[in-house]
């Protein structure tokens, strides 16, 4: 049993409401930063989104066509792995069923790669249906680079680390490819509530 | 065999505050006893793992700050104000008999040994002087010749951690240099400007056997990327670099 | 971003001995460093990176029970016998 250091309680908020805060999480009034690696820097000129992999046809957006798709500004609750969950984040971005119509495929999965080289692997269900997003805005701004800008994939009802920084596309897999944390111990899903944080889980 | 094994694993053992000294504002110094301490060498770490009453836990690495002794254990810990541990360890509420655990010590890399031949040059940016004074401190205890210089970069002569057991130590081949870089003492004679390769070209004209360099990352980069800018040979440039870890 | 020096608890932990003193080679460049001098983030898990081309030389994750590594990035890994 490890002691327990007096008085220390750490920066935790407390638990929060259990029909918010998922088992084993804690709240925070901060945004974390958690980077695997350095942030990129890219201008939005040089940004585009595509859609690639098991397709028909490769779609491939601008920064300022994509800028100019339906876009709607939402409030969600986000939970980290490393057991922080902040509640009522607002973003504005991009619903990714509005990509997804665009797009004839007979696959299940995706895997959202990033500048950078992350890569984390979703199925398309859970991409569609109203539950996730490419978001570019944060909290009435452009969302920082720290936070993933100009663009991240927003996936809250799944682990944080499934919604990627720096996101530049999705490619379509036939089968569920483990990405960067789920080829080296983190769940294949990641769902909060059922507390799926590693392999096994 | 399994008792080898058991042997080489890293255990976390009991630690017992003994005594608390403010340092400066922000910092700290904690001395510690822990049961079964198996030494140190200067310029290795710790980790330290705090756990609250209803088994939350939080764990940090910190350099060492004494001179390697089995009997105590020093630590200087510099608060950050939106931190989870430091603001516990060099926070107000701390005392005597308080207890953490520890595991180490950890780290083979940035470690001096002063039985090696030829002169140092240490640089430090901020709370990076505390595994250097480690360093400093093996040297003065073993009354080692070896040719020291430091180069101490802070922002102002309050914010100089050990600034009075510095002064006392230069002599015998020690040589504290400090450069204050957003406000100066009056009639300060020291540097006062940020530490570059213009800077460090006067401090180490001739490159060092080896240099340890200990501060932010940022400072780090830019000290480091100098001297091997002035063609000190980067295998004997040895860095350490600390900032915020993220959630 | 930190550096090697920053995880040897945890490199220790994996290893059973300190690595920060042994030297990589870099898979993706073959530069050779020593394991407390890469460049070390910290997020879900611990990513070790080369410092000369950014590529990943070890992802370390880390769980109550079980620690999970992954050492592709590095081609070779020179320790001292004892």
């Amino acid at each position: 049993m490890p002691i327990v250091s007096r008085g220390f309680k750490g920066k935790r908020r407390g638990e929060g409401p259990s029909d918010r805060v998922p088992p084993g999480q804690y709240l925070t009034d901060d945004f974390p930063v958690l980077s695997a690696g350095p942030t990129p820097h890219t201008p939005v000129d040089q940004w585009d989104f595509t859609i690639t992999g098991e397709v028909d046809e490769l779609t491939r957006w601008t920064w300022d066509e994509f800028r100019a798709l339906p876009s709607e500004t939402f409030t969600v609750d986000i939970h980290c792995v490393t057991k922080w969950s902040k509640l009522d984040t607002v973003w504005e971005g991009v619903r990714l069923d509005t990509l997804l119509e665009r797009v004839e495929t007979a696959v299940d999965y995706a895997t959202a790669y990033c500048d950078g080289g992350y890569t984390t692997n979703v199925p398309l269900a859970d991409l569609a249906g109203g539950r996730a997003w490419v978001v570019y805005g944060y909290d009435g701004e452009l969302l920082d680079p720290e936070h993933g800008g100009p663009a991240r994939l927003l996936v809250p009802h799944l682990y944080f680390w499934k919604s990627a920084k720096w996101v530049r596309g999705l490619r379509l897999t036939a089968t569920d490819e483990p990405g960067f944390w789920e080829s080296n111990g983190y769940n294949l899903y990641g769902d909060p509530w059922r507390e799926q944080r590693y392999w096994g889980d | 065999m399994a008792g080898a094994a058991v042997l080489g694993r890293l255990t976390w053992r009991v630690a017992t505050v003994l005594d608390v000294r403010p340092e400066t504002a922000r910092a700290k110094t904690l001395v510690l006893g822990v049961d079964g301490w198996p030494g140190h060498r200067a310029g290795q770490h710790l980790d330290v793992r705090l756990t609250s009453e209803d088994g939350y836990q939080a764990q940090r690495s910190y350099s060492i700050a004494s001179a390697p002794r089995q009997d105590r254990l020093e630590l200087t810990v510099e608060r950050i104000d939106d931190g989870e541990v430091s603001p516990y360890l060099a926070g107000d509420d701390l005392r005597e008999g308080d207890r953490f655990e520890v595991r180490g010590p950890v780290g083979g890399y940035f470690v001096w040994r002063s039985d090696a031949a030829g002169d140092v040059l240490l640089v430090a940016g901020g709370s990076g002087i505390v595994p250097l004074m480690a360093m400093v401190r093996q040297r003065a205890e073993e009354t080692s010749p070896v040719p020291t210089r430091l180069l101490y970069s802070a922002r102002s002569w309050d914010d100089v951690i050990y600034r009075d057991e510095l002064e006392r130590l230069a002599g015998a081949g020690f040589e504290p240099l400090f450069t204050l870089t957003r406000s100066q003492p009056a009639g300060w004679t020291g540097y006062a400007r940020r530490v570059d390769a213009s800077l460090l070209g006067e401090v180490a004209p001739t490159p060092p056997a080896a240099t340890f360099v200990c501060g932010p990352t940022p400072f780090v980069e830019a000290a480091a990327s100098a001297l091997v800018g002035l063609r000190h040979p980067p295998e004997r440039i040895k860095t350490e670099r600390f900032g915020p870890t993220g959630g | 971003m930190l550096d090697g020096n920053a995880v040897a608890g945890l490199l220790q932990e994996v290893f059973g001995t300190d690595v920060t003193a042994a030297t990589g080679t870099c898979a993706s460049c073959t530069a050779v460093d020593a394991v407390g001098a890469v460049h070390v983030y910290v997020a879900a898990g611990v990513v070790l990176r080369c410092p000369h081309c950014g590529s990943v030389l070890m992802r370390v994750v880390r769980s109550d029970k079980r620690l999970w590594v992954d050492l592709r990035g590095l081609r070779s890994l020179q320790l001292e016998s004892i």
